[in-house]
């Protein structure tokens, strides 16, 4: 069992971050690696990227999104309550190496999977310009920790409801015109990923991405997660989850997300009832 | 007894459900003997001087001694005498080819039908489960030395188990939240039901294997850092679970499966179980690539999760195909279609990325290859296109190089496989044995114990006597 220490809910009752002791995981994680949860004996195997590990505490953090079943079941889970299984860290860490600029661009729940990469780029001494992008001020997380650790920040949001109204490649596009990025890590909404590899490609700055399919295992016996990469088929979970944005067939992962959609929207909505039905219960007992 | 010398009788066939029955249900085939047939047929054994059906044995069970043991009707002492050899009697009875091993060498068999031996160690294996009193095998006193096994599959298990009753203290890696490798996530229960695996790897802990499960070595941990953390021997286990594709066009279309993945979703997490969470494309028409035991599993379970037509698309004959005889017949019983010498060029989809056809194209047997077995070759316009909503591809697996990537003192063959004397299970890393698929390639349940044994025995003496 992985106790969970800590829970805050970044957007209440939809973005949620929990930290959880693993401390075997904690020791080894680097950034961009991602771990598998498990909520309950029944549940599925869920990939998440992690937010932050404190080997000393031995927990890592992870953020997500209530989008279905499986994360509405995890943002149930409260403070002392644990994951049945956590496995990790899976895929390959992010290469940081000092390349000079570099621009990280997060969208959504992507911002708590930057965020331990543009800190390790930065640590390697390069100069960081961060571009977030949420869909109104409620969902911009991380803002402070990520204005922290970088040189510039520029917050988007769909609305204008904080920092600038428009789209993270609006303001990616100022900067290459200005102070040209020798590096581009975006990690948000596949459109987002994919639009951002599109502004790019033409100038050749070189673009990595944080793919998200759909995942079993996570060790590479199943494959799963393949997508294809420069023509060729690769396992997002061993070979990834980062790949150069200008190779990926964006429309293929597109696609291979939505493998469950009927069945995903079917279980939401059974556990929907359920729940209801237990409040509506706990109501009339009270 | 003495009539049956001169004139051998027909084994007693076991009972099983009806097929019309049972491809609607994920319960076991077989339905096992009862004592008085599992007495009757172990009557019929010869009780040779020197056993054939033990040589056939991998893992050399004392055949003769346990089956007298069950026709003189003493089952508790019968099962002891399996677990001198062999821990896992319940999942062996049930998964070994028996045809090619103890029963290919039995006598009876050259004149009749031989003894069935399996189903036998597997009636004992589960009158012990459900009659037995618990009583363990008894344990050598502590040595104070710990070995990590990696991977708690057939051979893994195999090294716990002899080696924990050796008094050494053994801890078991597994990546997966459960324990058992290929028999929890591969094998359907409607073969190998996953309470059985669950009871005798439960066997392993009350004899004091620590299991720890979620756990990846080569990446939550290494090899090597094992060694350093304080544990005096490694047996790498970890199998061939790397899954092969086709590297045809269309792939990647949603409800194309690796055999492997199709059955961690029904197996593992149970995705034919309404209760459990994880989904499963639900096919209609569906297509199984390959003629392994894993294709007829794979058709199987697709049949069960309720598949209007099942086809088996392989490129080879009959006469070819790799799965047991048996598994194959079931398979047929149960309504699954084969369409042999046909080889998929490529699969379609709609503007959603759905599959809906596949193509193939006809084939016929040329000379034989390296392998021994003719060569298939394509037949000039001959493809014929059938619909498909779901294709699972069971062209076999590789080595997975998630470990061995992580750990570059255990030296690879060209397929990256590990190398390991054939004799001990030694690795070229200093304390690291290997063994079952990750060393031979995908092979049997059985020969990954076997290689589980030699490698325990071999482990035993380096922690007595030194490497």
């Amino acid at each position: 069992m992985f106790k969970i220490v800590r829970k805050e809910e970044l957007v209440p009752s939809s973005v949620i971050l929990h930290e959880i002791e693993a401390p075997r995981v904690a020791r080894k994680a680097k950034p961009g690696q991602f771990v598998i949860l498990k909520a309950t004996e029944t549940g599925e195997r869920i990939p998440l990227t992690m937010a932050d590990t404190n080997p000393e505490t031995g927990t890592v953090t992870v953020i997500f999104m209530v989008v279905g079943k499986s994360t509405a079941i995890f943002s149930g889970l409260k403070e002392g309550d644990a994951y049945t299984d956590l496995i990790g860290p899976l895929g390959r860490p992010t290469d940081i190496e000092k390349v000079g600029h570099v621009v990280c661009v997060g969208g959504g729940t992507g911002i708590a999977v930057l965020h331990p990469i543009a800190r390790a780029m930065k640590k390697a001494g390069n100069r960081v310009t961060t571009i977030l992008g949420a869909r109104s001020e409620n969902f911009l997380i991380l803002k402070e920790q990520m204005g922290a650790l970088s040189d510039t920040l520029i917050a988007m949001s769909d609305d204008g409801s904080t920092g600038r109204k428009g789209f993270v490649t609006d303001a990616l596009q100022e900067i290459m015109a200005t102070d040209k990025p020798d590096l581009v890590v975006a990690i948000g909404p596949v459109p987002m990923m994919r639009a951002v590899s599109e502004l790019t490609r033409p100038a050749g700055i070189h673009t990595l991405v944080s793919l998200n399919p759909v995942m079993v295992d996570g060790t590479g016996m199943c494959g799963g997660c393949r997508v294809t990469v420069g023509g060729e088929t690769r396992f997002a979970c061993v070979d990834g989850p980062e790949f150069d944005g200008h190779k990926v067939d964006f429309s293929g992962l597109a696609q291979r997300l939505n493998a469950y959609k009927a069945m995903e929207t079917e279980a939401m909505a059974a556990h929907r009832c359920r729940m209801e039905a237990q409040m509506n219960q706990l109501e009339k007992q009270a | 007894m003495q009539e049956s010398k001169k004139t051998p009788t027909n084994r007693h066939p076991m009972p099983e459900q009806p097929a019309e029955v049972r491809r609607h249900n994920f319960l076991e085939v077989p339905l096992g003997y009862t004592e008085e047939m599992a007495q009757a047929e172990a009557a019929r054994c010869l009780q040779c001087k020197t056993p054939k059906c033990v040589e056939g044995c991998p893992v050399a069970v004392p055949i003769p001694r346990f089956i007298r043991a069950v026709a003189q009707g003493r089952f508790a002492e019968g099962i002891r005498i399996i677990w001198e050899k062999n821990g896992l009697p319940a999942v062996c009875g049930r998964v070994c080819p028996q045809e090619i091993q103890c029963e290919g060498q039995c006598v009876l068999g050259k004149k009749g039908q031989p003894v069935a031996i399996g189903n036998l160690e597997r009636f004992l294996a589960d009158w012990e489960r459900n009659h037995g009193d618990g009583s363990l095998p008894a344990k050598q006193p502590s040595t104070g030395k710990r070995v990590a096994v990696v991977g708690s599959g057939p051979s893994g298990l195999t090294v716990a188990g002899d080696l924990v009753l050796k008094g050494h203290g053994v801890t078991l890696f597994e990546a997966f939240h459960k324990p058992g490798g290929v028999l929890i996530y591969g094998i359907p229960e409607f073969r190998l039901p996953k309470a059985i695996v669950e009871a005798e790897v439960s066997i392993l802990e009350k004899l004091g294997v620590d299991i720890a499960c979620n756990t990846v070595v080569g990446r939550a941990v290494d090899v090597s850092e094992l060694l350093a953390e304080g544990y005096d021997a490694v047996f790498v286990g970890v199998g061939a679970g790397l899954p092969r594709f086709l590297n045809v066009p269309g792939e990647n279309l949603i409800g194309v499966y690796s055999a492997n993945e199709y059955l961690t979703r029904a197996n593992l997490m149970k995705a034919y179980d309404p209760l459990y969470d994880t989904p499963l494309v639900p096919g209609k028409n569906v297509v199984v690539v390959g003629g392994g035991n894993v294709a007829m599993d794979s058709a199987r379970t697709a049949l069960r999760m309720g598949a209007e037509s099942v086809k088996i698309v392989y490129r080879r004959s009959r006469e070819e195909m790799p799965a047991r005889a048996e598994e194959a017949h079931h398979a047929e019983q149960e309504g699954v279609e084969f369409l042999l010498l046909s080889n998929p060029l490529r699969f379609d989809g709609n503007s959603e990325g759905r599959l809906t056809s596949v193509t193939c194209e006809r084939m016929t047997l040329g000379e034989p290859d390296a392998s021994g077995r003719r060569r298939p070759v394509p037949l000039e316009g001959a493809d014929f296109t059938m619909d498909c909503d779901l294709a699972i591809i069971a062209v076999g697996s590789g080595a997975n190089p998630l470990l061995t990537s992580s750990e570059p003192a255990i030296r690879l063959n060209r397929r990256g496989n590990i190398e390991a004397d054939p004799a001990t299970g030694k690795t070229s890393m200093r304390g690291v044995w290997a063994g079952g698929d990750i060393v031979t390639g995908a092979a049997t349940v059985i020969l990954a114990m076997g290689a589980g044994r030699k490698a325990a025995d071999s482990i035993h003496d380096y922690l007595m006597r030194g490497w």
